[in-house]
């Protein structure tokens, strides 16, 4: 009797172990692929620069590394890495869907006029109450914005690829309006709003740096979506209407509504980045208040497989290249935007070694 | 206001709707050799950004437009091969890839320009309107349709050409088919892979040639972004049109209409609209089309999906 629970024991004990050792070699392979793309796509951006009559190592040397300087650079990289997680982080969500989702940009932009609406007009709430209250408006506005081409797509098949599109060109025109005209700070020689009341202010996480709560935020929400994709019931309608809505509805699961949140959700998220951006970095809106958040964003997410969790780390990565490249133009005058090649070869590799790793896997 | 209801006005309208659509109709023709094959290309953006830069490098070198323009095709077909490979070789996700193009499109241009150009301001030699003798004497009409360049009016040939090879050559017909039914072609012992190919190289060629007249036919200078969204719009363009290529070169008119109106509203100095609502128009008028003329019915049934061959 004790032998055969010996031989039990072992079995169950060595298919445990080889569980384990699959696992641990799935994971080292899904770690490799986005670590090898980034490779390829920062070997491109030397050559680029080698062909250019540039130094290709820079890219190494500075875009890499260079952006560790000291305490206030680091914090720096963060600054940049959080609407880079938020959008992310989000985006996760609507391509996890199937809901393609190009329109970000416009969200943060629709989030960020929201923000300062609230931080401008109202005065005399606790720091408690309007800190809080502006990043709310923010994220509802970034729904709300997203969720006009959610219905127009559950509605009128309209398709969200070229309407989101659209609706960046429409926040962006909205916001220029805007700081020229109506919410315009007459004082001030430069098209800008109004300052936001100092109680409207993203609390900040050191004195010194201009670094605050939101990467906190963002690193939580992260978190609780990746949660609520893999665990929640929603989550896992969200998947299924995003492989194969059909499937979806004949067994009974919403499509339309599933759509909606899922859109909502990644426009929520880029709508508290916009917040953040003028409640926590410039305290006012202007025209150009990101450099393209809402597009790095697509390439985060990809390159994170669409696991938000990973998005964490995607959208640090990116984060460091653009503090990177901003030196790199500093110190070199290399065009700052180089770092849109390496995005694009980002995404490319990252599709090319998926592809990879599916022949291997027959063959082996 | 009264300068606003002349015919002049109408006259100098309709010769500007027909300029700026000019990329637009290039462009969504092109797009819809490619989707009627089964590939959508939203990488169209980027492509025409390709198209625009080649076309004002080759010509600022040679001082030579149709050399430029030459190059402005070329160098979107370079662009369309690497879409291919990865979305008829590879069959990678085709919304993904596009992207991806679109953002190398905007890098890969701007950091050249910025590395060569953008000290040196030079402009160059665009091409010049070609008055047709007497009926640019007409009335209205002459203004409105006789005193453009040689690339605008190549817009009717292209429009003609495209509807020609696609319905009345067995190429148009296989091309068409490959889009509906792969796998019938594929029985038929002809290449599913080979004719996507052909489809994404006329629709990326037709896309950088019109991200070259905007540079060669209509501003003088590369602008980093210059094509503005008009790839996307192509795209609005070729849904309204229900992938016809004679429908995109009406839309696409259309929408240089809304272009047209929107810089010469501008113009106007009586008119107390804030100028951003005009810009913003294109991109509105955009989104009521694709609500307005949804026509899922006429897409092609395989659009968008890679072909797994037995």
């Amino acid at each position: 009797m004790a032998e055969i629970n010996q031989g039990v024991r072992e079995t169950v004990n060595s298919q445990a172990t080889q569980a384990f050792y699959r696992t641990l070699s799935q994971c080292a392979i899904s770690a490799l692929t986005p670590i090898a793309a980034v490779l390829v796509a920062l070997a491109f951006g030397a050559a680029l620069l080698w062909l250019n009559g540039f130094d290709g190592s820079d890219v190494v040397t500075v875009m890499v590394l260079g952006s560790f300087q000291d305490t206030r650079s680091v914090g720096e990289i963060l600054l940049k890495a959080t609407p880079l997680i938020l959008i992310g982080a989000g985006l996760c969500v609507a391509f996890r869907c199937s809901i393609w989702n190009i329109g970000a940009e416009g969200q943060l932009y629709v989030g960020a006029i929201a923000a300062t609406l609230v931080g401008t007009s109202i005065d005399g709430l606790s720091v408690w109450v309007h800190a809080p209250l502006v990043m709310l408006v923010g994220a509802l506005a970034g729904a709300a914005w997203a969720g006009i081409a959610g219905y127009l797509k559950v509605r009128f098949q309209a398709s969200e690829i070229v309407t989101t599109i659209m609706l960046n060109y429409i926040a962006l025109i909205l916001t220029s309006y805007l700081v020229t005209g109506p919410m315009r700070d007459a004082s001030a020689a430069y098209p800008q709003s109004a300052r936001l009341v100092r109680e409207a202010w993203t609390p900040r996480l050191v004195t010194d740096l201009r670094l605050h709560i939101g990467i906190l935020v963002a690193v939580v929400l992260a978190v609780a979506l990746y949660i609520f994709l893999r665990r929640s019931s929603r989550g896992f309608a969200l998947r299924v209407v995003g492989l194969n809505p059909h499937a979806a509805r004949y067994a009974g699961m919403n499509v339309a509504r599933n759509v909606m949140i899922a859109i909502c959700i990644s426009g929520a998220m880029a709508g508290l980045a916009g917040a953040f951006e003028v409640a926590g970095v410039t305290r006012r809106l202007y025209q150009n208040i990101s450099p393209g958040y809402g597009f790095e964003g697509i390439a985060v997410a990809l390159l994170a497989g669409n696991n938000p969790l990973a998005a964490i780390l995607s959208g640090g990565l990116f984060a460091t290249l653009r503090s990177g490249s901003e030196v790199l133009q500093i110190n070199s005058q290399v065009p700052q935007v180089l770092v849109l090649v390496i995005q694009g070869i980002v995404i490319l590799s990252v599709v090319a070694f998926a592809k990879l790793r599916d022949i291997l896997r027959i063959v082996a | 206001m009264d300068d606003i209801i002349s015919l002049t006005f109408l006259a100098t309208l309709v010769g500007a709707a027909w300029r700026l659509a000019t990329p637009l109709i290039f462009a969504s023709i092109g797009e819809v050799f490619s989707e009627r094959a089964g590939v959508l290309n939203i990488g169209l953006e980027g492509t025409m950004l390709v198209g625009a830069f080649c076309g004002f490098a080759a010509a600022s070198a040679t001082g030579n437009i149709p050399l430029g323009l030459f190059a402005g095709v070329a160098g979107g077909m370079l662009f369309g091969l690497v879409f291919a490979f990865f979305t008829i070789t590879i069959k990678a996700d085709q919304i993904v890839v596009g992207a991806a193009l679109n953002l190398l499109g905007m890098g890969l241009t701007a950091f050249l320009f910025r590395t060569y150009y953008v000290s040196t301001g030079k402009g160059i030699e665009i091409a010049q309107p070609v008055h047709i003798p007497w009926l640019r004497e007409l009335p209205f009409l002459g203004e409105a349709f006789f005193r453009q360049n040689l690339i605008v009016y190549s817009t009717i040939l292209v429009a003609i050409l495209a509807t020609l090879v696609l319905y009345r050559t067995s190429f148009g017909l296989t091309l068409r088919a490959v889009g509906e039914h792969p796998k019938a072609v594929d029985v038929a012992g002809r290449s599913v892979l080979g004719y996507r190919y052909a489809a994404v190289l006329v629709g990326t060629g037709l896309a950088g040639l019109g991200g070259a007249f905007l540079t060669l036919g209509h501003s003088n200078q590369f602008i980093e972004g210059i094509t503005s969204g008009r790839g996307f719009i192509a795209l609005a363009v070729v849904v309204f049109a229900r992938w016809s290529p004679i429908g995109a070169f009406f839309v696409s008119l259309l929408f240089g209409l809304f272009y047209a109106l929107q810089l010469m509203l501008q113009a106007q100095a009586s008119i107390v609209v804030p100028y951003q609502v005009l810009q913003a128009l294109p991109y509105i008028m955009t989104i009521i089309t694709l609500v307005v003329f949804r026509g899922k019915g006429a897409a092609p049934s395989k659009l968008g999906q890679p072909y797994e061959m037995r």
